[in-house]
C-alpha cells in the first residue's frame, strides 16, 4: 500500500489497524492492517476463510470488531458513536447476491435511498437515477422488475443502486461469484469503468486477471491477516509460499 | 315426517338482510383494525425493547389459547366494570380486533421473517433507518407472502362473528335465533342463514382476491387465492 | 353477594373443564373417523366422489361452528329427533373437524412423494395394500404437526357447547356465576383453564412442526 508518509498529497481514506475480529469462538480477522488512499483500487484475495468478506463487510459496520481501528473518510468506524448514517452515506457496497428489492422496479431500486434518505424529490431523483442507469448501460430497463433482468444485469443495477447515492469509497463483495461466467464481463467491464474514473473501491474477488489489469494494489489475506499485498506484480512473482500454492490452485 | 317451509325465513327477507349487513360491518372493521394492530405487534415482537417483546408475544399467546366466546364475555364485563356503557356493536368490534389483531400478528411476523437478510443489509447500507426498511422494503413483500393466510383468517372472523350473538349484536345469527322462536322453524332458519354465511365466505374471497389484484401489481400465484 | 371463591366452585369449574375435555376427545374420535373417510375420498380415482366432497366440505368450512350447533340442538328436534345437549356438541364439532382435518389429512397424503406410490406399485401391492402399508404411515407422520395444532381449535371451540346448555367449562362458569356474580372474574379463570389446557399443546404443536422441519424427505 502506499505509504502515506511516503507520497505528499495522497490522503488516505479507508485505515484498518489491528483489527481483531470474533465469531463466537473462533477468530476470523487476527490483526488486520490496511491503508487505502483516495483513488486507490485493492483488490483483495484469498482461500475461503481467510477472512477477506469478512474484512470488507467490518469496514461498512456490517460486523462489529472486538478490537484495532478502522477509520474511513474520518468516521472512526470502531468507536461506539460513529454516526452510522454518515457513514452510510459515505460508502457504497455491492454485495455478492445483489439483494434488489424484487417488489420494486428497477427504477424504484435505485430512487429510494436518494429520496428517502437524502430527501431529494422524486423528479431529481428520477434523473439522477436514469444517469447512473445509463452509466451501467441499462437505462431502458428501467420501469422493470428484477426478475426479468438476467444476474449479470440484476448485479450492475445494483451497482447503480449504490452509485446513486454517490459514495466515496466503493466496496464489492464477490460481485462476480454468484453470475454465470458469460455474465461476469458485463459487470467487470462497470467496475473497470469506476476504477478509470477515479473511485476508490475495495474489491473482494477471484477474478485474478481482473485484479491484474485494474487493481493499483493487491492485498492476499491468509488466516485472517493481510499476508503479502503489493502491486500486481505479486501475482506474477509471489514472496510468500503461501500466495504461491494459492495462486497454483486458482489457476 | 313434519313439511318443511322456507317461507317463513323469507318473509321476514328485511331482518335478515340487516342481520348479514352487521355481519359483514362486523367483520370489516375488524379485519382493518386487527391487521393494523397485528401489523404493529409484529414488529413490536421483533422490535429491539426487551418489556415490548414480551408484551407482544404474551398478548398472541393469550387470544391464541383461548376461546373467543370466553375473550368476547371479558370485554363485555371488563369494560362494563370500567363504568363504560357501550352498545354491543362496539364491544363486539373491539373483542372481534383484540381476537383477529393476534392472529394477524404472527401471520405478519412469519412474513416479516420471510424477508432474506441480503435484502435488509443492502436497505442498511444504503442509509434507511429501521423504519423506512419496514415500509419501503419489508411491509409490501412480506403482505404479497402471507396474504392468503391473511385473507383465510379474515375469512374465518367472518365465520366467528357469529358469536357475537351472545352479546346481544344482532348479527345474522342473533336474527335466525330471533326468527326461529318466533316461527317455531328453526331447521329451516338455521339451514338458510348456514347458506347465507358459506355464500357470504365465497363472497369475502372474492372481493379479497380482487384486493390483492389491485394492491400487488405484480401478479404471481394467483391461484393460491382461490 | 361476591364473595371469595369457595372450594365447591373450583370443583365444579374443574368438573367443567373435564367435561371440555372429554368433548373435544369424542370430536376429535369421531371426527377423525370422518376426516379420513373425506380424505379418501378427496383422492378417489372418480370424478363424482371427490367433487361430492369437496361441496361438503366447502358447506360445513364457510358455516359457523355455532349455527352448527344450533341446526343440531334445535332444528333436528322439529323434525322429530330427540337430541340431547351433548349429542347435539358431538355431532357438530364431528362435523367440523371432519371437514378441517379431512381437507388436512388428504393434504398431508398428497404430500407423501410420487416416487413412494410409484415404488408401491412397483411391488404389485393392491391400492388397498399401497395405502395402507406405504403412503398412510408417511401422512400419519406428515400429519401429526398440524392436527396436533388443530386439536388446540377443537378444544377451544368446546366452548360453544355452552349456548346449548351443555355443562362443560363455560357453562359450569355461568353456573357458578348465578351464585356470587363476578362475571370478570369467572372468565378470566376461565380463560386461564383454558389457557393451561391449549398453551402445552400449542408449544408441543410447534416443536413438532420444527422438527418436521428439519427432516428431509426423499
Amino acid at each position: 500500500m502506499r505509504n502515506a508518509t511516503e507520497e505528499p498529497g495522497r490522503d488516505v481514506v479507508v485505515s484498518l489497524k489491528g483489527v481483531h475480529k470474533k465469531f463466537g469462538q473462533t477468530e476470523v480477522l487476527r490483526g488486520v492492517d490496511m491503508e487505502i488512499s483516495k483513488g486507490e483500487v485493492v483488490a483483495i484475495i484469498g482461500k475461503s476463510g481467510s477472512g477477506k468478506s469478512t474484512a470488507l463487510r467490518c469496514i461498512d459496520l456490517l460486523e462489529s470488531i472486538n478490537s484495532g481501528t478502522i477509520t474511513v473518510c474520518g468516521h472512526k468506524v470502531h468507536s461506539p458513536d460513529v454516526d452510522l448514517r454518515a457513514l452510510r452515506l459515505d460508502i457504497g457496497i455491492v454485495f455478492q447476491s445483489y439483494n434488489l428489492f424484487p417488489h420494486l422496479t428497477i427504477e424504484e431500486n435505485v430512487m429510494l435511498a436518494p429520496t428517502a434518505v437524502k430527501k431529494i424529490p422524486k423528479k431529481e431523483a428520477r434523473e439522477l437515477a436514469h444517469r447512473v442507469l445509463g452509466q451501467v448501460g441499462l437505462m431502458e430497463k428501467a420501469g422493470q422488475y428484477p426478475d426479468q433482468l438476467s444476474g449479470g444485469q440484476q448485479q450492475r443495477v445494483a451497482i447503480a443502486r449504490s452509485l446513486a447515492m454517490e459514495p466515496k469509497v466503493m466496496l464489492f463483495d464477490e460481485v462476480t461469484s454468484a453470475l454465470d461466467p458469460q455474465l461476469t464481463g458485463e459487470v467487470l467491464r462497470v467496475i473497470e469503468d469506476l476504477a478509470t474514473k477515479g473511485m476508490t473501491m475495495i474489491m473482494v474477488t477471484h477474478e485474478m486477471n481482473f485484479a491484474r489489469r485494474v487493481a493499483d494494489t493487491i492485498v492476499f489475506m491468509n488466516e485472517g491477516k493481510v499476508w503479502e499485498t503489493g502491486s500486481a506484480s505479486i501475482l506474477n512473482d509471489p514472496r510468500t509460499p503461501e500466495l504461491r500454492e494459492f495462486l497454483q490452485n486458482e489457476l | 315426517m313434519t313439511e318443511l317451509d322456507f317461507s317463513v325465513v323469507f318473509d321476514r327477507w328485511g331482518m335478515v338482510l340487516n342481520g348479514m349487513l352487521l355481519t359483514i360491518e362486523l367483520t370489516l372493521v375488524a379485519t382493518a383494525c386487527g391487521f393494523v394492530v397485528g401489523t404493529f405487534c409484529a414488529i413490536g415482537k421483533r422490535g429491539r425493547t426487551g418489556w415490548l417483546r414480551r408484551l407482544c408475544g404474551m398478548y398472541v399467546e393469550a387470544i391464541r389459547n383461548t376461546p373467543l366466546l370466553v375473550q368476547i364475555f371479558l370485554v363485555y364485563f371488563g369494560l362494563s366494570n370500567l363504568g363504560l356503557s357501550l352498545s354491543a356493536i362496539t364491544v363486539s368490534m373491539t373483542a372481534l380486533t383484540i381476537n383477529v389483531g393476534a392472529y394477524s400478528a404472527e401471520i405478519m411476523r412469519a412474513g416479516f421473517d420471510s424477508i432474506e437478510k441480503g435484502q435488509l443489509e443492502a436497505a442498511e447500507t444504503l442509509g434507511l433507518t429501521r423504519r423506512q426498511v419496514y415500509w419501503h422494503v419489508i411491509l409490501k413483500q412480506a403482505l404479497e407472502r402471507v396474504y392468503p393466510a391473511l385473507t383465510s383468517q379474515f375469512v374465518l372472523l367472518m365465520l366467528s362473528s357469529s358469536i357475537c350473538s351472545q352479546i346481544s349484536a344482532e348479527e345474522l345469527t342473533a336474527v335466525a335465533n330471533f326468527i326461529q322462536s318466533d316461527t317455531y322453524r328453526p331447521f329451516e332458519t338455521y339451514i338458510v342463514v348456514g347458506m347465507l354465511y358459506v355464500l357470504l365466505s365465497f363472497l369475502l374471497r372474492i372481493v379479497f382476491w380482487i384486493l390483492g389484484l389491485a394492491i400487488f401489481r405484480r401478479r404471481r400465484n394467483l391461484q393460491a387465492f382461490i | 353477594m361476591g364473595q371469595s371463591f369457595a372450594v365447591g366452585y373450583l370443583l365444579f369449574l374443574g368438573k367443567g373443564a373435564l367435561w371440555t375435555a372429554g368433548l373435544s376427545s369424542i370430536a376429535l374420535l369421531c371426527g377423525g373417523i370422518l376426516a379420513l373417510v373425506v380424505a379418501l375420498c378427496r383422492i378417489s380415482p372418480q370424478k363424482w366422489v371427490r367433487l361430492v366432497m369437496a361441496l361438503y366440505i366447502q358447506l360445513i368450512q364457510g358455516t359457523p361452528v355455532l349455527v352448527l350447533m344450533f341446526l343440531m340442538y334445535f332444528g333436528l328436534p322439529s323434525l322429530g329427533w330427540s337430541v340431547s345437549p351433548l349429542l347435539a356438541a358431538s355431532v357438530s364439532l364431528s362435523l367440523y373437524v371432519s371437514a378441517y382435518l379431512g381437507e388436512s389429512w388428504r393434504a398431508a397424503i398428497q404430500a407423501v412423494p410420487r416416487a413412494q406410490w410409484e415404488a408401491a406399485e412397483c411391488l404389485a401391492l393392491s391400492r388397498t395394500q399401497r395405502m395402507t402399508k406405504v403412503i398412510l404411515p408417511q401422512a400419519v407422520r406428515i400429519a401429526t404437526p398440524p392436527t396436533v395444532g388443530f386439536m388446540v381449535q377443537i378444544i377451544k371451540n368446546t366452548s360453544l357447547a355452552s349456548v346449548v346448555g351443555f355443562i362443560e367449562l363455560v357453562r359450569a362458569g355461568q353456573i357458578v356465576n348465578n351464585t356470587i356474580f363476578q362475571p370478570f372474574l369467572i372468565y378470566l379463570l376461565i380463560a386461564m383453564l383454558y389457557f393451561s389446557m391449549c398453551y402445552p399443546l400449542s408449544i408441543f404443536s410447534r416443536k413438532l412442526e420444527a422438527k418436521a422441519g428439519e427432516k428431509s424427505y426423499a
